[in-house]
């Protein structure tokens, strides 16, 4: 399955992934357009459709962070944990610095997000791939510290004070031609938030470098088989080091984000989200075995997670189980189908195989 | 993934056990020497009016009887899929769900309303665990990835059968089965986890469970070869994580006399995961030992009591239990091992050219 990966020259049509990622846009695309007709309403206007990026650039962001580690055989799950001290200290930090609406604090407050990912990346990256501990328990010790000191930094939610922060959190990209006309005749454009960009150039920049780099290509080796990874020599435990730290380093990124979207901090911020974003990724296409995954799928499954939010909050089944009920069944079929689908494509080249074979 | 698992594989056995229970004797030393008060035992009346014991030592233990039920489960099913069912938590309130559904169907407690309850608790929970089982073994899904489906809505689904936020059940028969038989001054959950103990271990022993178990972990290809049903083995240790599921379920629910969707047996997945790989079983699959997973819920129950007793706020704990368990697990890992022995034989041998060569012989 690797080898396919790395052969970018493919005889067959899709690979794995690309079939796992069509059908997942297929659906996403279904779906919408299904709560285009049945809903109507917003999700007529292209503002719907920002808002689930603005409302999720968070949720996007670490989805991409695991769907790298995923693909090379890892998992992460203190990307929430993460995500909820960083909101917490940055909180604490624009509030602490005294000067307000100042430039350098939030750019400081920047790379506090980023080192805050940086030192989890690093340190469960070394515990993995250099001592040899299995990824699960050390990412499970990570979310139980990030949790921990976040409720140790302050029990009660925090609330952002720092004006620069707040003007620069109220700035918005304003596309005019996808607006739409309001009924007093004001032409309202379509608005995106910075953390909404900056969740799409995360997209765009971890594709190219899971598909152009020579660091992506060797992370879906490393998943796909660790053993011929090695042989075909490389370095194993440094690629996967840098995956976890690539990882932690977006998670804090989406936690600055998160904080940018919503500004205040509390100790259950982004509770639970590193579920929601393995599910994203396996939606999305990505095996949780390695080897297997695209980006631009796991952005997608991302979106559906996002859109069955909204369609549940828009309709009168507006009650937290209706939600997980939804995300539960959605889940199954897609783990289902992904199963069923490989299992059939995995029959067919075995039989193919086995014909050659004959001749 | 495969290298890592070889490596361990090796070292199973005996030897397993000893970074757990060093653990569990570094945490007794430390509390023996914080505040020797901590081991002292008492005898109380309860509310009821019945003795109990009472002490650290005794609420360590009752307080992990769930725990520990689980982690025998989720050994069987971590050894023999190489993976873990991360909806343990949720099927257990589900469990506890339909153990109050059933009870309240009926105008009192008697004690065969109750062994109906705990029957048709077994059962639905059986039904729960058996569909991740089937999605693990006949569509051949990672358990985690197929467990997460009834992780993410579980809950909902608890709280769908209950039809309310916490129904309560209020009845000697519940509070005995979650507390203590009159009489009995020991706590009755700790029965619980005895008696799952028992019963696990006089299957291993009679029966090849365990044989099977670990060969279809650690190669499933050639069980299958050697006769062995692999879809049967792994269908079999997701049935019995399910008994042993809804056991803690009605435990948990006993013990609060009420069932709550949102705070029954929270995060217990996790620690459940954590007692399995502290106690040195690979979470690959393969070779396990359920007594070193029992082990491991103890220290974690024991690491938490002790830092109650230290006064740290409970919401901060999760930081201090992170860092103890990154050191257990860094305890096991084979690499430092390896590097623990070296430097031990050159503190050894050192100095002495003669006696650094008779080492390395």
């Amino acid at each position: 399955m690797s080898v396919k990966q790395i052969g970018k020259t493919c005889r067959e049509p899709l690979t794995d992934s690309q079939l796992l990622m069509t059908i997942t846009i297929g659906i996403f695309a279904v779906m919408y357009a299904a709560a285009m007709i049945f809903m109507g309403g917003g999700f007529l206007r292209t503002q719907q459709f920002f808002d689930l990026l603005n409302d999720n650039a968070a949720l996007i962001i670490i989805s991409c962070s695991l769907t790298i580690v995923m693909i090379g055989g890892g998992i992460n799950i203190s990307v929430g944990g993460v995500i909820g001290l960083t909101v917490m200290a940055c909180a604490l930090y624009l509030n602490g610095t005294g000067i307000q609406d100042s430039t350098l604090g939030i750019v400081v407050t920047f790379l506090l997000a980023l080192g805050i990912g940086l030192a989890f990346g690093v340190l469960q990256g070394f515990l993995i791939s250099y001592l040899d501990i299995q990824p699960f328990i050390v990412t499970l010790a990570g979310m139980f510290l990030s949790r921990g000191l976040t409720t140790m930094l302050s029990v009660n939610p925090v609330k952002v004070t720092h004006e620069g922060f707040l003007s620069l959190v109220k700035n918005r990209l304003a596309i005019p031609w996808l607006g739409y006309t309001a009924k007093n005749g004001n032409l309202i454009p379509a608005k995106l938030e910075i953390g909404a960009i900056v969740a799409l150039a995360v997209v765009a920049l971890v594709y190219l470098m899971l598909r152009y780099m020579k660091l992506g290509r060797h992370i879906y080796a490393l998943g796909g088989n660790q053993q011929s990874a090695l042989m075909l020599g490389i370095n194993v435990k440094r690629t996967r080091f840098i995956s976890y730290v690539i990882s932690g380093l977006l998670s804090g990124l989406a936690g600055f984000v998160f904080l940018m979207h919503k500004p205040a901090g509390n100790a259950s911020v982004a509770m639970r989200s590193e579920m929601d974003a393995i599910a994203a990724s396996i939606i999305g296409g990505t095996l949780l075995t390695g080897g297997v995954g695209n980006v631009i799928g796991t952005f997608f499954g991302a979106l559906i997670l996002a859109t069955i939010q909204k369609i549940i909050a828009l309709s009168p089944l507006n009650e937290s189980w209706w939600q997980e009920m939804a995300n539960g069944a959605m889940l199954g079929l897609f783990i289902l189908l992904q199963s069923v689908i490989l299992g059939n494509r995995g029959k067919h080249k075995k039989a193919d195989f086995q014909t050659v074979q004959k001749e | 993934m495969s290298e890592r698992s070889i490596g361990k594989k090796k070292s199973g056995g005996v030897g397993q056990l000893l970074i757990p229970l060093v653990a569990l004797g570094i945490l007794l030393l430390f509390n023996l020497i914080r505040d020797p008060g901590f081991y002292s035992i008492g005898v109380a009346v309860n509310n009821s009016g019945n003795k109990v014991l009472t002490g650290n030592i005794v609420s360590i233990i009752d307080s992990a009887s769930e725990l520990a039920i689980i982690a025998m489960g989720m050994t069987l099913v971590t050894a023999a899929c190489g993976g873990q069912d991360i909806s343990v938590g949720a099927v257990g309130t589900i469990a506890g769900s339909i153990f109050v559904k059933t009870l309240k169907a009926f105008p009192d407690i008697t004690f065969g309303t109750l062994i109906l309850a705990i029957l048709a608790c077994c059962a639905v929970t059986i039904l729960f665990t058996g569909f991740n089982g089937v999605l693990v073994s006949v569509f051949k899904i990672q358990p985690m990835i197929a467990t997460l489906i009834l992780f993410s809505c579980g809950r909902s689904i608890a709280y769908l059968i209950v039809g309310s936020a916490t129904p309560q059940i209020d009845s000697p028969i519940i509070s005995a089965m979650g507390m203590t038989i009159p009489g009995i001054p020991i706590p009755t959950p700790i029965f619980g986890v005895v008696l799952v103990g028992l019963i696990l271990a006089a299957i291993f022993r009679l029966t090849t469970l365990r044989l099977y178990t670990e060969s279809v972990g650690v190669n499933q290809g050639a069980a299958r070869l050697n006769g062995i049903n692999p879809v049967g083995i792994k269908m079999l240790s997701f049935v019995i994580l399910g008994i042993c599921v809804a056991v803690a379920g009605i435990i948990g629910t006993s013990r609060m006399g009420q069932v709550s969707h949102k705070t029954l047996l929270i995060d217990i997945e996790m620690d459940a995961i954590l007692a399995v790989a502290i106690g040195g079983n690979n979470l690959g699959g393969g070779r396990f030992k359920i007594s070193g997973s029992i082990l491991g819920a103890y220290i974690i129950q024991m690491l938490t009591t002790t830092l109650l007793a230290m006064r740290v706020d409970p919401v901060n704990i999760k930081a201090y239990k992170a860092i103890v368990i990154i050191i257990i697990v860094m305890a096991g890992s084979p690499v430092v091992k390896q590097k623990l022995t070296a430097l031990g034989r050159r503190i050894r041998f050192g100095g002495a050219q003669a006696a650094a060569s008779k080492g390395v012989n």
